[in-house]
């Protein structure tokens, strides 16, 4: 089964995020930049099916040169290879335009399998996975617990805010997948090694065909008028517990009108 | 006056009410049903038509078929904006929607103004942003609980959408649909209060107290992640980066210490309680209210409290 893994590079979570001053876009220069952690969820499952079913893994991700470390630290998980589409014009893209450059790459790559994460930690929006089926006249199956491939066959257990729905299509299709699905492996030194020589083959927007007027901030269908931070909390009241803590817990929500 | 579309999530939840509200002020209100509702309530909160789409092609399939019908209703209405919650499902169906219009959209949306303005909550609840569809009209999703709906009477008039969905758009199809264990509480991204428990609860079987307290305040669990990775509790009550975005009036967090990814999902709730052993734990930077304590002790104290207060 040939399978393209979608990786996106994202600033960590952990740390103090922001926006550039300069134009709105998400700071990416100096985040400190990681896998998006979901898509380590999706790499392990494609790379459990690789084993299960054979066939070969390559990994996908639009973004700046620096992706390449992201890429290369994927890649030390076991994938074959990567795709690295990158292009100065795409600064700023939004996920209409991101879609429309990661369905043509993938036009080029004949999967029979995409596997993505649910969703990125920096935007939060969850619609790539749709966006690619639509664009590409594909089955999508999303927010995947478990993930079943038998033959051409895909059995999906996707939750939901009740409990789950059992969805299934045929290949080819995307699948986004949550992180109940799996436990990512670590890399292991001779597969960090590998990776230093596995082949990425880098793609720019020409390669695709796309113009870049279609893309970046000149061809984005949104745009941020206005960023400001929320004032941080601050700490309120805070009592030691000697006994009578429940008690004073429930003084307080009291006089809040919450019981 | 132009019509906004309003997508109304199953069964009619607190966010199609408040997507009803927040249409008001955009333009004349429709919603649009998949399957059946309630006609009576979206009137009474403003609906002046109802479109409705029912039937296998649109209820046997994942989204796509939902995305198409939805498509064609704005190639034909051509409507102020198009508002839908901010779930899984409705960010879906507008992801596909955006992508068949070449329409700009926008998620977790907290308000919209006239213009179509969208306020956003980014980056775990520290930045907001507000955003514009430069490219179409304004696609917009809305994170539950960001205004108090308000009812205001309209019509209601029901109409039937035809429905034709090409073989494209039913790859997926739904083969069951499992219901896990809804009791009696809210759902956790609409209840306006929320009990959370982290690593701190010690088991599964101790979630007892956290769901006791829940229950006493009439208010929805939820946990850290801590707590669902060592199973004490289901995933889909996560609260945080990875799970569920929660905003209600109050949120009581027991054992939990607080780590960012957990704030993204919590810091905007009006009023934060925590109980934690721990003086140093983050949460009580942000805690409105804390209670230096072993949650064994504090907890069931405060039930008996809340019990005898009733
Ligand atoms: C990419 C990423 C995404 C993540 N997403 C999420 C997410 O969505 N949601 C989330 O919650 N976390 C998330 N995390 C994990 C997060 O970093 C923390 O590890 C997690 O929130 C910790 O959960 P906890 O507070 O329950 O556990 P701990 O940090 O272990 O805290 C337990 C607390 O309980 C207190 N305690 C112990 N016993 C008692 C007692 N008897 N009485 C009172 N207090 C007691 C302790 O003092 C301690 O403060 C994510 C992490 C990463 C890297
Ligand atoms: N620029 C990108 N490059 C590669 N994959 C991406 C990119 N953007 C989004 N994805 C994939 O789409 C998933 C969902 O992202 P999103 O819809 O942005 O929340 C992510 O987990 C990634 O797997």
């Amino acid at each position: 089964m040939n399978i393209v893994v979608l990786v996106k590079q994202v600033p960590d979570s952990g740390a103090e995020r922001t926006l550039s001053p300069s134009d709105n876009t998400v700071e990416r220069a100096s985040a400190n930049n990681v896998i998006n952690e979901m898509d380590e969820y999706a790499i392990e499952e494609a790379l459990k099916i690789k084993e299960a079913h054979g066939g070969e893994v390559t990994v996908l991700t639009m973004g700046p040169a620096g992706a390449t470390e992201s890429i290369r630290k994927a890649l030390s998980m076991g994938p074959d290879k990567a795709v690295h589409i990158s292009d100065d014009a795409l600064h700023g893209s939004c996920a209409v335009a991101t879609s429309k450059v990661l369905a043509a790459a993938l036009g080029t790559l004949n999967a029979d399998l995409v596997l993505c994460g649910a969703e990125s930690t920096d935007g939060r929006v969850q619609v790539m996975p749709h966006m690619l089926a639509e664009r590409l006249g594909i089955a999508a199956l999303t927010g995947a617990r478990k993930l079943t491939v038998d033959g051409t066959q895909l059995t999906a257990e996707r939750q939901t805010d009740e409990g789950y729905e059992v969805v299934t299509a045929a290949t080819p299709a995307v699948v986004s997948v949550w992180d109940t699905i799996n436990e990512p492996r670590y890399p292991s030194f001779k597969g960090i090694m590998a990776a230093k020589k596995k082949p990425v083959q880098a793609l720019s927007l020409a390669d695709l065909g796309i113009a870049g007027d279609e893309v970046g901030t000149a061809g984005a269908t949104s745009a941020v008028v206005e960023f400001s931070k929320r004032p941080p909390r601050s700490a309120g009241a805070k009592v030691t517990d000697e006994g009578d803590g429940g008690t004073q817990l429930v003084t307080y929500l009291a006089t809040e009108k919450f019981v | 006056m132009a019509e906004v579309l309003v997508v109304v999530e199953n069964g009619i939840k607190k966010v199609t009410l408040e997507m009803l509200t927040i249409a008001r002020g955009l333009g004349e209100v429709s919603a649009v049903v998949f399957g059946e509702a309630d006609t009576a309530k979206l009137g009474e909160y403003g609906a002046a038509k109802v479109y409705v789409a029912s039937g296998d092609d649109v209820e046997g399939y994942l989204v796509a078929p939902k995305a198409a019908v939805l498509a064609g209703l704005v190639r034909e209405k051509q409507p102020a904006a198009v508002l839908l919650a901010s779930t899984q499902e409705g960010k879906e169906i507008a992801g596909r929607l955006a992508v068949k219009l070449d329409n700009g959209l926008l998620t977790d949306a907290v308000e919209v103004a006239a213009d179509g303005t969208a306020t956003q909550v980014v980056f775990a609840g520290s930045g907001i942003v507000k955003s514009k569809v430069t490219r179409g009209l304004p696609i917009v999703t809305i994170r539950p609980n960001s205004v108090t709906p308000s009812p205001a009477p309209a019509d209601a008039a029901v109409s039937s959408l035809d429905v034709t969905v090409s073989d494209s758009d039913k790859l997926t199809k739904v083969v069951e649909r499992v219901v896990e264990q809804k009791g009696s509480r809210p759902e956790l991204t609409e209840a306006s209060i929320v009990v959370s428990g982290g690593r701190g609860v010690g088991n599964a079987d101790n979630f007892k107290l956290v769901e006791e307290l829940a229950d006493l305040l009439g208010g929805a669990v939820g946990a850290s992640r801590a707590a669902v990775d060592s199973g004490y509790y289901p995933h889909q009550f996560q609260v945080g980066q990875t799970g569920k975005t929660v905003s209600p009036q109050l949120y009581v967090a027991l054992g939990i210490s607080g780590a960012i990814q957990h704030r993204a999902g919590m810091q905007t709730s009006k009023t934060i309680v925590a109980v934690n052993k721990d003086a140093e734990a983050p949460i009580f930077e942000l805690a409105d209210y804390g209670v230096v304590g072993d949650l064994f002790k504090v907890v069931p104290q405060a039930a008996d409290e809340i019990r005898k207060r009733k």
